[in-house]
């Protein structure tokens, strides 16, 4: 027994809170943000957003030998001709009916993806892989070195992504902070309020919900690619359904419809995640935990319980989310 | 103001007294406006004018049908059948958005302050052709910054003229539902409307702010050159502020009028008493069934179930 090494579960948890996937689902939850936080659309297919912009910008290289750049571009109209194919149909109707075609079209599109049918394109449950190629040559990294300061080490191979995600992350932050003290913010903020108030004051409230369900769309499309990118591969069963719901705890952790929400909701989400896991598996190895109780594998299971038990200890004493307005949610009661 | 109130009456001097009666310079024309939910027609209006400038109160039973006329008119709900006219437009299947920015604006019969957003977002929420609105401009402040600056000075005014300029960074949620009112009645007129279309603007208010709330819609015609529609069950705010009375029972427009000559229509007492009610009220009669609050006209319940 050497005891717990609380210095590597500390190192852990910080290097991950700051690591690809915390980039990659704080720039979903932005999307999501945008949707929900600001214009009051009910997206619980988030994921299928994420998948569609990782495909648009896979496909584009492995069947049309594109260069990056227009790759990235591919992906961004596949999110947005997946945005207009939701939200066409759905977004004159009521709120919920956005809501049911978006849980069904996300499955449909990992259906889709790792079908025997699309074998040819999408490459079925195997996925897509060569089109790392020609981001391995725009990185200025060395695979196989480490880089960072203190704890927050991470391999060449994934920093540029890692970089890429926190960057354009912040740049999206940029862009809703300034839509949302725009003009074009106080009509959707409006709609989410109230539509018909809205459509009387001479707004066009369908075309502001479609245009902010395109833009959170497309902000979901690129954590996609910087998730596609870092992991150097894009397979179609990591696109599943639950996903959707990590993103929605990561926004409600933050707090609905404030910029930096996301950011610091991730952070926080998968710093808890990885702490739980690390200090788990330390007690099970060091007989803490009886394995009769629990062994290692049981621990990764266990640690949604208790992100799930924090969210809901959360939702009790804080509502509103750590940066939510307790003011503002006040006012729903009156 | 007697004066403007003279002459908004003068323009009405010669129309006839009856449903249907042509105005001399309408902004809304009607034709053959039907709307059924289900078995139950809850709009039917063959002919309705409405005379551009002045103010006009919409009357009826609950359940007379002029939420759902409203509704038609201002393309919130579309109709079975009938046209409409605004402002010598054909306007029919036109979507709320664009008769708001034709100049024809509602209020609704539930206030629809948009309670997190501030006093001062809401009214700068209705002003027209805002370039920040669209997606891309929106995005470079300096391209709607000074529009933004004349929109709030405008606002500003307005709601010094409501008495809700010390709210301005307020909540609109924590306004009171007389204040809601003005604002949303403000909010209106940053659209600069045409046509402002009120229904029930007094329905909640309590009575200090009533009297504040009328005076700012006996003005709108002559301070936003607005025409004013709005629905009121209180007959003596109707008669207090209304230049012509159109009484609708049943979907169906049965009378109009001046106020005066209202009351003394068979078919309004008809429509409000119960139909088979004979002898005619004569006006002092109808004053003392007002005094004593009997035709408070909202509160007698709709009466088509009659025998
Ligand atoms: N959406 C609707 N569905 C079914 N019936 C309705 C609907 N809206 C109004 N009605 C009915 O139509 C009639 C007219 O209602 P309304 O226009 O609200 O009357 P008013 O505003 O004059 O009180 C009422 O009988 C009402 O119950
Ligand atoms: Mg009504």
């Amino acid at each position: 027994m050497t005891g717990i090494d609380w210095g590597f579960i500390l190192n852990q948890t910080l290097a991950r809170s700051l690591d690809l996937n915390a980039a990659v689902y704080a720039l979903a939850a932005v999307g999501l943000n945008v949707h929900f936080g600001y214009a009051g659309l009910l997206n619980f297919g988030q994921v299928g957003f994420v998948a569609v912009g990782a495909y648009g910008m896979g496909l584009a290289i492995t069947l049309w030998q594109t260069g990056p750049f227009v790759a990235v571009l591919m992906g961004i109209g596949f999110a947005v001709v997946f945005a207009l194919l939701l939200g066409i149909p759905t977004l004159r109707l009521r709120a919920d009916y956005l809501a049911i075609v978006t849980i069904a079209a996300a499955e449909i599109v990992r259906l889709l993806a790792r079908s025997t049918a699309l074998r040819n394109v999408t490459r079925g449950a195997e996925g897509l892989n060569e089109f790392i190629g020609p981001f391995r040559e725009l990185s200025p990294f060395n695979p196989s070195l480490l880089y960072g300061i203190g704890p927050f080490q991470y391999r060449g191979s994934q920093f540029f992504a890692i970089v890429i995600g926190w960057v354009v992350t912040l740049l999206t932050l940029l862009l809703v902070w300034q839509l949302m003290r725009s003009p074009w913010g106080r009509v959707v903020k409006a709609i989410r309020e109230d539509e018909d108030a809205a459509r009387a004051l001479g707004k066009n409230a369908y075309w502001y919900k479609l245009q902010a369900l395109i833009l959170g769309g497309v902000i979901g499309g690129l954590a996609g690619m910087v998730l596609a990118i870092g992991n150097a591969t894009i397979q179609p069963d990591f696109f599943v359904a639950p996903l959707t719901f990590f993103f929605w705890l990561v926004l409600i952790l933050g707090g609905v419809g404030r910029v930096w929400s996301p950011v610091v909701g991730s952070i926080i989400f998968w710093a808890l995640i990885t702490f739980v896991r690390n200090l788990g598996r330390a007690m099970v190895n060091e007989g803490l935990i009886p394995t009769s109780i629990m062994d290692t594998s049981q621990v990764d299971q266990i640690q949604f319980w208790i992100v799930g038990v924090a969210l809901a200890l959360l939702m009790v004493f804080r509502p509103q989310g750590i940066f939510g307005s307790r003011e503002e949610m006040a006012l729903d009661a009156r | 103001m007697p004066a403007e109130t003279a002459t908004r009456a003068d323009v009405l001097a010669d129309v006839p007294h009856e449903p249907g009666a042509p105005k001399p310079d309408p902004i809304v024309v009607v034709d053959g406006m039907r709307k059924a939910f289900g078995g139950l027609i809850a709009v039917d209006v063959e002919h309705l004018e409405i005379q551009r400038g002045v103010i006009t109160a919409l009357i009826g039973p609950n359940g007379a049908g002029k939420t759902t006329f409203f509704n038609l008119l201002t393309g919130f709900d579309s109709p079975d059948t009938g046209h409409a006219v605004f402002d010598g437009q054909a306007i029919d299947g036109y979507r709320p958005y664009q008769l708001a920015g034709l100049g024809m604006v509602r209020t609704f019969q539930l206030t629809k302050s948009l309670t997190k957003l501030s006093v001062i977002e809401n009214m700068k929420l209705g002003a027209k052709g805002q370039r920040g609105e669209r997606f891309l401009p929106s995005l470079f402040t300096p391209l709607w910054r000074r529009q933004e600056e004349e929109i709030e000075e405008r606002a500003m005014e307005l709601l010094r003229r409501f008495q809700l300029d010390h709210m301005r960074d307020e909540y609109a949620g924590t306004l009171s539902g007389g204040q809601r009112k003005l604002l949303e009645m403000a909010r209106a007129l940053m659209v600069e409307p045409k046509l402002i279309m009120l229904d029930e603007p007094m329905a909640g208010v309590n009575p200090a702010l009533t009297q504040s709330l009328l005076e700012h819609v006996k003005r709108l015609p002559a301070e936003e050159g607005a025409t004013v529609v709005f629905v009121e069950h209180d007959m003596d705010v109707v008669r207090d502020i209304s230049d012509w009375v159109v009484v609708m029972a049943e979907g169906k427009i049965i009378a109009e009028g001046p106020h005066s000559s209202i009351g003394q229509n068979q078919a309004v007492i008809d429509a409000y008493l119960g139909a088979h009610h004979d002898a005619p009220l004569d006006p002092e009669q109808e004053d003392e069934w007002l005094r004593e609050d009997r035709l408070e006209l909202g509160d007698v319940p709709p009466l088509r179930e009659e025998p």
